[in-house]
């Protein structure tokens, strides 16, 4: 199954990046043959946190299975649930009322942005520059300092319940959001000024890893990545869900392609997403946090999809069910899985050094594509 | 185009396709046979274009495999889901690796799950799970791993 | 206050004294070396530890706070690790270069500090050559780095000793360059002289816009030949896992380590002699009350002085900028650099000839 490391009949070299890495997100091992400082081909070899949850989740109730997709792409970890949760909703027709949905709907743009931060420190970070990485995580701590006190949780927080939310939030909850806003618009500036206006990361990422539309489109990739490349594909505008028909933003598409398109459709995603919060913050209607359920779900023969907008793109969660207290088959469609198949399409031709500004751009998190 | 006008259109060309009805999109069963010359008609026939194929997947229904493929266009908001029913002792399907280009990995997880072999793939290999599972497909119903199974 | 020479030359009558010239000459050089080798031991603990906690305030963070008060002794720690850490050789290694090659690193560097004046009269040796020998020394670093990269059998160390190689060497040129404009406004290559011209102001006042774009190219050129960032690939961290020194542990990793430190430490120290005066101390013409208090601070506080503040600046540079990729870098050396320099050495010369500096 795995080629022989050392060098091939050609005379070229072919080395490991990773699984242990610093530049790999997770344990990604890439096997890459060189030419010299130029890439021939990348090939990813997966399969290092594999947890077989498709397969846990045949045997685990509809209430359960729910939190293991926070484990998949852990910095999404609402938006993950929030698919979930509409899953089953749709098989069981329940409807969630007004103030969940707002809730449900602040909560995930609040995970955006913290998911971006980090991806964002985290590629400065890849770069060479080591001091975004801690101002990006001084606004991170903000958010999940919100999620803990109304979630209880930092990272993977188990809010999102079919039906609407465990509980309600916090009564500090409006006014914390409010500083955080006043705290990011006073900081994303500075961002601007560290690194996108700065020569070397332009040098950087312009140009490199180019993706054309027509690949973005048959390699399945969704989210940032595509919208880089110039395709329209935010489910959030295409199929939207859960109130989001009411809200005004825009869906930001570049289309350069290359790494700092991406890059920068992420960052103005970032402000798109306060835009939302600011318009429900102050407008998150009364009412009930979760509908009446029965305590054992138990989902109608059948199957249903549903999916979201994360962090990285179009999550699907497919259901196959046989009228039991357990599903009989779920697919989790993640967004990185795809994603990743465009890498070695991008990586040709390019340089070893151009390789992490380009897993950089696409934003992978390792257990979201191993599940 | 809408639901009703693309049902018309494959039935004329493919006279053996069922349509199952009631459900939120699109749902046709093919034949496996039938399979490859369906995807280029849904790709490449100019009011249909269906380019992005967003899930494969495989079902094990104890006396058969169920492969299922989400088909979207991105012109249109068209929806469609294919369904080929595949032989247990013997599954084997086409691969559409050459029309979309997200197949490749999607049809190399089924094949390392289910035991699938796709004609045509270029790359079929394991990917996800390690050296030394060839052979074993876990996602099947009747898999048995008496050493990590945890019964609930 | 006090002055190093005073005590340098009374040490220097009381051995003549008591011995014969043969052996007073080898006590002092004996003296010489142990402070040299205390130097580096001293600038090491406090150029580690200058480093993190630099780099903590640049990252709204503390740094090092536990290891004694504000974390002042960490570097001790950190020594201490180093000594009792186990020392491996990669099989298939090279065994002689791969131990040979941290030491030839720390060789460099200490035959480096003999031309640097410190103080006023406080020289290890005064060559009429300085400028000279000091690029020429400089140039034998590379031969460490490319010994640490093959001798060490790993294919990332290989890659990360060759980035390394090309690069010093590119960047020698426009150092070079940028010594040369203020050798040619001082008319001599010795370091004595060159200070002693800088007594009615510093070249980087007197010489102004030319000698300005010296300076920047200077630095420039400086931190890309120490390997630091943004010009850090052989030893980028986030691509090759430490490059040339990946196979590197214990004491050896500790030579490689100072080695690193204490010539950012000489650069800077050339950098303040050519540029910022050396030790003498800074006047503003005819203000006489003012030049007499700043005459007073000893001429050693002002060397170490400009010496830390352009060690800030070095430091300064790894914390804001990402990494350069290894064309770009070429690029930036091959196709800005040299052309600026040269065009700015014209300058210079016709500065000098003309008289028109202040």
């Amino acid at each position: 199954m795995f080629e022989e490391i050392g060098t091939t009949t050609d005379g070229d070299l072919i080395i490991n990046v990773g699984p242990q890495h610093p530049a790999t997100h997770g344990v990604l091992h890439l096997v890459i043959t060189l030419n010299g400082e130029t890439i021939r081909k990348v090939e990813p070899h997966l399969g290092y946190i594999h947890r077989s949850i498709e397969k846990m989740c045949e045997s685990l109730t509809y209430r359960q299975f729910i939190y293991v997709t926070s484990r998949m792409d852990y910095l999404s970890s609402h938006i993950n649930n929030h698919a979930c949760a509409m899953c089953v909703e749709k098989g069981l027709q329940i409807e969630v009322p007004e103030r969940a949905k707002v809730i449900r709907i602040l909560l995930d743009e609040l995970t955006r942005i913290a998911s971006h931060e980090l991806w964002w420190g985290a590629m400065a970070m890849d770069l060479g520059a080591f001091t975004p990485f801690f101002h990006a995580f001084r606004e991170r701590e903000s958010i999940n300092d919100i999620m803990e006190e109304t979630c209880g949780a930092r990272l993977t927080m188990n809010f999102i319940v079919p039906g609407g939310l465990m509980a309600d939030i916090h009564p500090n909850f409006q006014k914390r959001v409010k500083d955080f806003i006043r705290l990011y618009k006073s900081k994303f500036e500075e961002y601007n000024e560290m690194v996108t206006g700065n020569v070397i990361f332009r040098n950087r990422m312009e140009g490199v890893g180019y993706l054309s539309k027509e690949d973005a489109i048959s390699f399945g990739c969704t989210g940032p990545t595509a919208r880089g490349s110039g395709v329209s594909c935010d489910v959030r505008k295409w199929f939207p869900y859960e109130g989001y028909e009411k809200i005004t933003f825009d869906e930001i598409i570049e289309t350069g392609g290359d790494s700092l398109a991406r890059y920068m459709v992420r960052v103005r995603e970032m402000n798109q997403s306060i835009r939302i919060i600011e318009q429900l913050i102050d407008a998150i209607p009364e009412g009930e946090y979760q509908a009446k359920t029965k305590a054992v779900l138990k989902l109608p023969k059948g199957e249903f999809y549903s999916r979201v907008e994360t962090a990285r793109g179009e999550f699907g969660v497919y259901i196959v069910s046989e009228g039991g207290t357990t599903p009989y088959r779920i697919k989790f469609r993640s967004p990185g899985f795809s994603n990743l198949s465009a890498l070695d399409q991008m990586a040709r031709g390019s340089k070893l050094g151009d390789l992490v500004a380009m897993m950089g751009t696409l934003d992978l998190v390792i257990p979201d594509i191993d599940r | 185009m809408n639901d009703t006008i693309l049902q018309n259109e494959l039935l004329k060309i493919f006279p053996e396709l069922v349509f199952e009805p009631g459900t939120e999109w699109l749902q046709v069963t093919v034949q496996s046979q039938q399979w490859l010359p369906l995807a280029n008609t849904l790709r490449y026939k100019v009011d249909m274009d269906f380019d992005f194929l967003f899930c494969v997947t495989c079902i094990d229904w104890k006396t058969h495999l169920a492969m299922v493929y989400h088909l979207r266009s991105t012109t249109s908001k068209l929806h469609l889901v294919v369904k080929a029913t595949l032989n247990p002792l013997n599954p084997e399907i086409d691969s559409v690796t050459s029309i979309w280009k997200t197949a490749d990995f999607h049809e190399r997880e089924v094949y390392e799950m289910f035991g699938v072999n796709f004609k045509g793939h270029p790359d079929l290999r394991l990917l996800i799970l390690p050296d030394g599972w060839e052979g074993r497909n876990p996602l099947r119903k009747d898999f048995e791993d008496p050493i990590n199974m945890i019964r609930l | 206050m006090w002055s190093l020479a005073k005590i340098t030359n009374s040490i220097h009558e009381a051995l003549n004294n008591q011995f014969s010239a043969g052996w007073a000459l080898f006590f002092e050089m004996l003296m010489a070396g142990i402070a040299v080798i205390s130097l580096f031991a001293i600038l090491g603990l406090v150029l580690v530890l200058m480093e993190r906690k630099v780099s903590a305030w640049m990252q709204i963070r503390l740094g090092p706070n536990r290891v004694g008060p504000k974390g002042i002794l960490q570097s001790f720690a950190d020594t201490l690790k180093l000594l009792v850490k186990e020392g491996l050789t990669p099989g298939g290694a090279d065994k002689f270069l791969f131990n040979f090659a941290p030491v030839l690193a720390i060789i460099v560097a200490m035959l480096l500090m003999a031309p640097i004046a410190f103080a006023k009269d406080f020289q290890l040796w005064n060559l009429n050559i300085g400028m000279l020998y000091v690029s020429a020394i400089s140039s034998v670093s590379v031969i460490s780095i490319l010994m640490a990269g093959w001798a060490s059998n790993n294919k990332y160390s290989l890659m990360g000793a060759m980035r390394s190689g090309a690069q010093i060497v590119s960047y020698e040129l426009s150092a070079g360059l940028a010594i040369l404009s203020v050798v040619v406004l001082t008319g001599s290559l010795s370091l004595k002289d060159i200070i002693l011209s800088q007594q009615n102001g510093w070249w980087i006042f007197k010489g102004h816009l030319p000698v300005l774009i010296a300076f920047v190219l200077f630095m420039i050129a400086v931190t890309a030949e120490t390997n630091r960032a943004p010009f850090d690939l052989a030893e980028a961290e986030s691509e090759l896992t430490a490059g040339f020194h990946t196979e590197y542990s214990g004491m050896k990793f500790a030579l490689f380590f100072l080695a690193e430190y204490v010539n950012v430490f000489i650069v800077c120290c050339i950098g303040a002699t050519l540029f910022l005066g050396g030790w003498m101390p800074f006047h503003i013409g005819n203000w006489q009350q003012f030049n007499h208090i700043m005459d007073y601070i000893p001429s050693s506080i002002w060397f170490m002085g400009k010496t830390f503040f352009l060690i800030f600046l070095i430091m300064w540079f790894r914390w804001t900028f990402p990494r350069l990729r290894i064309d770009q870098l070429l690029t930036l050396e091959w196709k800005y650099l040299l052309p600026i320099g040269m065009i700015n050495l014209l300058v210079v010369a016709a500065m000098a000839i003309g008289g028109w500096h202040f």
